[in-house]
């Protein structure tokens, strides 16, 4: 019935003297066939402006002898990256990024989970605990970076004076590069791990309580259902908090910037002991203001970036396809 | 009922249009008249002109900008303030180099002098643009000096200065034996190396350190040199300047006797370091008095004490400049603010609400600042003694691109880093190669 309505009214329209389409015919032919493209549009005319746009731009730049407010900047080809190579603060702060992300992350995915499981226990007043432990995650990044300066001085510094009362010698945080980088990562877990714990606990609680009980009844302790139960199945929760406090380990900036004994230094220590590499792109570009050479930075950076969200994504697909085949 | 609401919405986009046409127009026809020549022409007298003035921690200036607008009332300013020198000059130097966003009077401080200087042809030669009771002889010649670049074209009339002088602590001089007689002290602080010497035999007796940071004594010395980090040709002199390397001899050595209390200038620890009586002298700007107030706090009032006896002569450690950037639209208005507001009247006013210490030749001889004495200081005649430190002043030394970076964070660095453990050997390394780094 309903398709005998539909020929004759298109009979009725074809036996219209009108060869072609009329214009709200093409109108909406058109509507059907363009829509979609204009509904995602502004995403991508958005990030072609604020990200694509920038990612080029910053490679364009990166070929030139640029200074700031220079009208007439010198093409050089490749020599940023070329001289970027041979820059041994280049990979000095490289060094320093990738030993305060090591520093930071691990210990950081390591209490985030033991957290969550002693959370995922039976509590009294759970919710307070939980919103307890992502409080310095709300809490100012700014606040957080010059309490732990504080904290961390290394003469009148609260850390030291208790080192001091149970008979250590304190430590200098500012000057070794070692020290410096725990007491950045310090900051850094601090903020960051209560967060994480947030993240695995809800994985945890997904996890179906048939699991637990068969292992229970199988005679497999608390130790040993977290290990063999709880923890494999918590890995793709596992490998997404690892990328995401990789992209952030290797971004690293305000801890390190506001850890300086000298306000507003972008110097990252006296000898650069904790400079990262964000750190050093920013003192390039808006302290030096050799736009060039940080576009350069920022290149390295972003490919470095790349490279290691592509070794995350390979490692996924592994573990993905390990447990299907268990699964089989 | 549509058709009503679609004609009003045309109405209204038609007259929105005619309106940005007509400012569009206008607009043009404001540039327009500055096509003449490169200034754009004063504005009449009763022209509405609306000038905006950038500053940063305190110029004193808040009740002479409504002073100003009483005076002419066809000029309307709007005061942009900033908190710190560090990030205010960082986002001038940014919109310096986008080419739009500065102020109508843009303060620079002395310590980026040299980056606006390289700059100059972003800034208007107030020597044209300004207004002819602005001469040089209403400022200290060093002072009017230092803000002329290379080819002697005025980018900045003036504001205030920071003439050194030394502060002390009698009490801790005296617990080691030291003199503390004002002809003693003075002999003591003549020059670098009895300063040090004095330091050596104070550490030595009492194991504390005679100065905050290696930092704050090397940069006045760098300073008291005919020639700084970069020569006329914009050259690098480091590795060449023999004053450059006596100065880093004498610092590092000081330090290896213990003489340096190894806290990095205005960090909570170097604040800290004054109350716990950490250091016995302090390299000490007029403007340093109020710090060492603060930080020292009351309970260590009358203890501090302040000589002119400034090793090497005179020296000056801050103070800062009005300039007219070429994006003002309005230069001569703008310059005549300036000019206004580095007037001696004005500057005492400044003074009187802030402390920041004039630079003008006739505020300095006014009996109001001469006069001023400060009872932390063990009722010290202050007006008297930087008047005198101000005239101390040598002819100021000749600041390349990148001075102040190279200061900031090549040599700061690099002395701090001796006083962490490493040889004063590596440290020089350190400091030749971060500054060619730089200059390059």
């Amino acid at each position: 019935m309903t398709t005998t309505v539909t020929r004759e009214g298109t009979q009725a329209g074809v036996r219209r003297p009108a060869p072609r389409p009329g214009l709200r015919d093409r109108l909406s032919r058109w509507d059907v066939k363009a829509s979609p493209y204009l509904y995602v549009a502004p995403f991508f005319i958005v990030f072609g402006i604020v990200g694509l746009f920038p990612l080029l731009y910053t490679a364009y730049v990166s070929l030139f002898h640029w200074d700031a407010g220079d009208d007439n900047p010198d093409f050089i080809g490749l020599d940023n990256f070329r001289e970027l190579f041979a820059d041994a603060q280049f990979w000095h702060s490289l060094e320093n990024t990738v030993s305060i992300f090591l520093l930071s992350s691990v210990p950081q995915l390591i209490i985030a989970v033991l957290l969550a499981a002693m959370l995922s226990t039976r509590l009294r007043g759970a919710t307070g605990w939980r919103v307890g432990i992502l409080l310095p995650y709300a809490a100012s990044l700014v606040a957080l970076g010059i309490i732990f300066a504080n904290l961390f001085g290394p003469r009148y510094g609260l850390v030291n004076g208790l080192l001091q009362t149970i008979g250590l010698s304190p430590v200098d945080w500012q000057a070794n590069r070692f020290a410096s980088h725990v007491a950045i990562a310090i900051m850094v877990n601090w903020r960051w791990t209560g967060y994480n714990a947030l993240i695995v606990l809800a994985a945890m609680q997904a996890i179906p309580k048939e699991l637990h009980e068969a292992a229970l009844i199988d005679g497999a302790g608390t130790v040993r259902r977290f290990r063999h139960v709880t923890l494999p199945l918590l890995k793709p929760t596992l490998i997404f908090v690892t990328i995401t406090s990789t992209i952030g380990g290797l971004q690293i900036f305000t801890e390190p910037k506001l850890f300086d004994a000298m306000p507003g230094s972008n110097n990252g220590g006296s000898t650069h002991q904790f400079q990262t590499v964000t750190l050093y792109l920013y003192q390039t570009a808006f302290e030096n203001f050799d736009l060039g050479y940080a576009s350069a930075i920022a290149w390295v950076l972003f490919l470095i970036i790349v490279v290691i969200a592509g070794l995350n994504y390979l490692l996924t697909g592994r573990i993905a396809r390990t447990s299907k085949r268990r699964g089989a | 009922m549509l058709t009503t609401v679609t004609t009003f919405r045309k109405g209204l986009a038609l007259t929105l249009g005619i309106t940005m046409t007509a400012l569009a127009v206008a607009a043009c026809a404001g540039g327009g008249s500055s096509s003449g020549g490169d200034i754009p022409a004063a504005a009449g007298p009763n022209e509405h002109v609306e000038l905006t003035l950038a500053t940063f921690t305190e110029f004193g200036y808040e009740a002479l900008i409504p002073e100003y607008e009483r005076l002419h009332p066809n000029i309307k300013i709007t005061h942009r303030k900033t908190g710190q020198g560090g990030p205010y000059a960082q986002d001038m130097m940014t919109k310096l180099a986008a080419g739009s966003g500065l102020a109508d009077v843009q303060a620079v401080e002395e310590g980026h002098l040299s980056d606006i200087l390289s700059k100059s042809s972003k800034f208007y030669d107030l020597t044209q643009v300004g207004p002819a009771d602005a001469s040089p002889d209403r400022w200290l010649s060093w002072k009017y000096e230092a803000g002329k670049d290379k080819n002697g074209k005025l980018i900045g009339y003036g504001t205030d200065i920071g003439p050194d002088a030394m502060c002390y602590r009698k009490d801790l001089l005296q617990q080691a034996g030291l003199p503390i007689d004002d002809a003693s002290v003075k002999a003591m602080f003549a020059t670098w190396d009895s300063y040090f010497a004095a330091g050596a035999q104070y550490s030595q007796k009492t194991g504390k350190a005679w100065f905050d940071s290696a930092a704050q004594n090397f940069n006045a010395m760098v300073n008291q040199l005919p020639v700084g980090y970069l020569d006329k040709d914009d050259k690098l002199t480091v590795e060449s300047n023999q004053g450059i390397k006596d100065a880093w001899a004498k610092v590092t050595g000081a330090v290896g006797k213990g003489e340096s209390a190894k806290l990095t200038a205005f960090s909570n620890e170097w604040n800290s370091g004054f109350r716990q009586s950490a250091f016995a002298t302090k390299v000490c700007p007029a403007w340093m008095l109020g710090v060492v107030k603060e930080q020292a706090g009351p309970e260590n009032a009358g203890k501090w004490a302040v000589t002119d006896a400034f090793p090497g002569g005179g020296g000056n450690w801050g103070g800062s400049y009005l300039t007219v950037p070429t994006q003002s639209k309005h230069p001569r208005e703008a310059a005549a603010l300036a000019a206004w507001l580095t007037a001696p009247e004005q500057q005492l006013k400044a003074f009187q609400a802030k402390g920041t210490f004039p630079s003008q030749v006739k505020a300095l001889e006014s009996p109001e600042l001469l006069n001023q004495t400060d009872a932390y200081f063990g009722d010290a005649k202050i007006g008297e003694l930087f008047v005198a430190q101000a005239k101390k002043v040598a002819k100021p030394q000749y600041k390349g691109p990148n001075d102040g970076q190279i200061q900031d964070n090549v040599t700061a660095p690099a002395l701090q880093a001796v006083e962490q453990g490493k040889s004063p050997a590596d440290g020089w390394q350190q400091l030749v190669d971060g500054a060619k780094k730089l200059a390059r």
